[in-house]
């Protein structure tokens, strides 16, 4: 033993004044590469990221994407408009609404269609649904990916009631397609909109109830606060959207900035944090979806009883399906519709709608014709990748999985 | 013509080829070789000040002379107006300056377009393919020449090819 410690002391002893002559043995200090995913449970679908290590933290991360390519936009230049709307389905598969809506808004701004005004209070609430849902998601997956199991069946106890009333209103629980150029497909059944008033009074009071599980929860917002932080001004030169820009302080919402559908005749407030980090976008959506409460109550009460729910323009918008069964030249038009499309105006536009990832955009260029020449979508799942290095250099291992969870990224939409 | 155009025809009077006004969108044509100019001046100068890059894109017509066309869209949070550049770049010589240096969120965005339609971008930190697989060497998939439908399990099968022929 005696020796041992003779042993230690002689090799082991440094001359502060002579580093370099101190027969230290050699360690390797080498970084390591580590892949994490396609397949690792928490990077919310195939995303894969080659993260360069010092022991545990992250010095660089280079995201890989496009497992789930699938060519949309090529595919879209192959369809017509309205064969379109299927498809926008794919994009954000958890929010499905939102793309349609997204998708039907960008085609009615190149054909220069006014929607009735009953079919944008639909549109609204539905949208606002699906907002909900989103960010129920989101909070579930999120708290399950960090640790925090409990949280994540209490939200997804109450988004399957959600789901179901989609269900209900559009056949679809995901996939919905439920929104038209012009309109939307289907009108609200008195059923549905009682269960929704009523899922609205039983659902306030729950998001208080997820809260007290990661408010008080020491694990909780230690992983969050200050994990992910980025300043407003690099939110902003990134392009990020959404609560994923809101958290850093920018109160960019599309839907007070260029405000569309019925948000204009709402009262709503945008919740804005300060700290640019992880907790700050978890606190964003969480009042989210209490202002989504709040608007889904006001277009209740405004909604006219009655209306129509689709613009009258033969020569884009679809009959109702009725008519399409007993009237020939409805179905002659329906037929030429989905046969041949209508025809668009040559020229592009743009237009963003405000989805609850972030900024989702469609830029559109018409030559004329039944079908888009290019269709460009903007997905801030995409966008918000570009991001992912500068906000995970110097982190640990362990935060690159909040830091996917905190863009709340789908790769159906990252990689189209 | 709309403010913004007008200010931008003053500045760069040779860069300035065009602008578009459609349904309420503006869209500024430039030259190549402006290009970078002007994006600096639409960022930088305090009555434009457009911090914010929403996409960029790119538009293939194989019948022009300059084949491609390069878009980028840019919003001004406090100003609140949009304004959508875009240049032209014949297929010999695609390539035009990157804007990385002026939004960083340009990097992920032209990698895309690099990607997809097969346009270089000058001084850009990191052009690789981004959605395509990185030995992926069968062309541009955006590209109009770039078919539609891809070669399959249904090409083994010569009934059906000869049906479409």
């Amino acid at each position: 033993m005696a020796k041992l410690e003779d042993q230690r002391t002689t090799v082991y002893k440094v001359d502060p004044e002579h580093p370099e002559s101190a027969n230290l043995p050699t360690l390797r200090t080498e970084e390591l590469l580590l892949n994490m995913g396609p397949q690792h449970p928490s990077t919310h679908g195939v995303l894969k990221v080659i993260l360069e290590l010092e022991g545990e933290r992250i010095v660089k991360a280079t995201p890989v994407m496009g497992f789930l390519h699938r060519g949309v936009e090529k595919l879209a230049e192959d369809g017509t408009y309205h064969q379109f709307i299927p498809h926008t389905d794919r994009l954000d598969y958890v929010c499905a609404m939102y793309n349609n809506f997204a998708y039907c808004r960008a085609v009615e701004k190149l054909m220069n269609i006014t929607v009735p005004e009953r079919a944008e209070y639909l549109r609204t609430i539905v949208a606002e649904v699906q907002r909900i849902i989103g960010h129920q998601f989101w909070l579930g997956t999120q708290a399950l990916d960090i640790g925090a199991m409990t949280v994540f069946f209490y939200t997804f106890r109450d988004r399957e009631i959600l789901l179901d009333w989609f269900d209900e209103l559009c056949g679809a629980r995901l996939t919905t397609s439920w929104y038209r150029i012009g309109g939307v497909e289907r009108n609200f059944t008195p059923s549905l909109l009682d269960k929704l008033r009523r899922f609205l009074d039983y659902f306030l009071p729950k998001i208080d109830e997820y809260v007290v599980f990661l408010e008080k929860n020491r694990i909780w917002i230690a992983r969050t606060k200050g994990v992910a932080v980025i300043s407003a001004e690099d939110a902003l030169s990134f392009g990020l959207s959404g609560p994923t820009l809101r958290g850093s302080g920018v109160d960019y919402d599309l839907r007070k900035y260029e405000s569309y559908g019925a948000y204009p005749r709402c009262e709503f407030s945008v919740p804005v944090g300060k700290n640019g980090d992880t907790y700050d976008r978890y606190w964003i959506r969480v009042e989210e979806m209490r202002e989504s409460v709040k608007i889904i109550r006001q277009c209740l009460d405004q909604m006219a009883a009655e209306g129509p729910i689709m613009a009258d323009v033969p020569s884009v918008t679809l009959p109702p399906k009725d008519r399409v069964f007993t009237n020939l030249e409805s179905m002659i038009q329906q037929f030429k519709l989905f046969s041949q499309g209508f025809d668009a105006p040559p020229g592009e536009i743009y237009c963003g709608t405000e989805a609850h990832k972030g900024e989702l955009g469609f830029y559109i260029v018409s030559t004329g014709g039944g079908k888009p020449y290019r269709l460009k979508i903007r997905a801030p799942s995409f966008i918000h990748m570009g991001a992912f290095d500068h906000m995970a250099r110097g982190y640990m291992i362990a935060d690159a999985v909040t830091i996917f969870g905190t863009y709340d990224i789908v790769m159906g939409e990252c990689d189209r | 013509m709309h403010p913004i155009a007008e200010r931008i025809q003053q500045l760069f009077p040779t860069g300035f080829v065009k602008a578009v006004e459609w349904r309420g969108d503006l869209a500024i044509t430039v030259t190549r070789d402006s290009l970078h100019e002007v994006a600096r001046f639409l960022r930088d100068d305090p009555a434009m000040d457009c911090d914010y890059l929403v996409h960029v894109s790119s538009v293939d017509w194989p019948d022009d002379e300059e084949r491609f066309e390069v878009v980028y869209e840019v919003y001004s949070i406090r100003k609140r107006h949009r304004v959508r550049f875009k240049t032209r770049v014949p297929e010999s010589d695609c390539e035009v300056d990157s804007l990385t240096d002026i939004w960083k969120g340009a990097n992920f965005m032209e990698r895309e377009v690099y990607d997809m339609m097969g346009i270089r971008f000058r001084n850009h930190p990191d052009l690789r393919r981004v959605l395509m697989p990185d030995e992926y060497n069968e062309g541009y998939p955006l590209r109009k020449d770039f078919p539609l439908r891809g070669k399959g399990w249904r090409d083994t099968f010569e009934f059906l090819n000869e049906a479409q022929s």
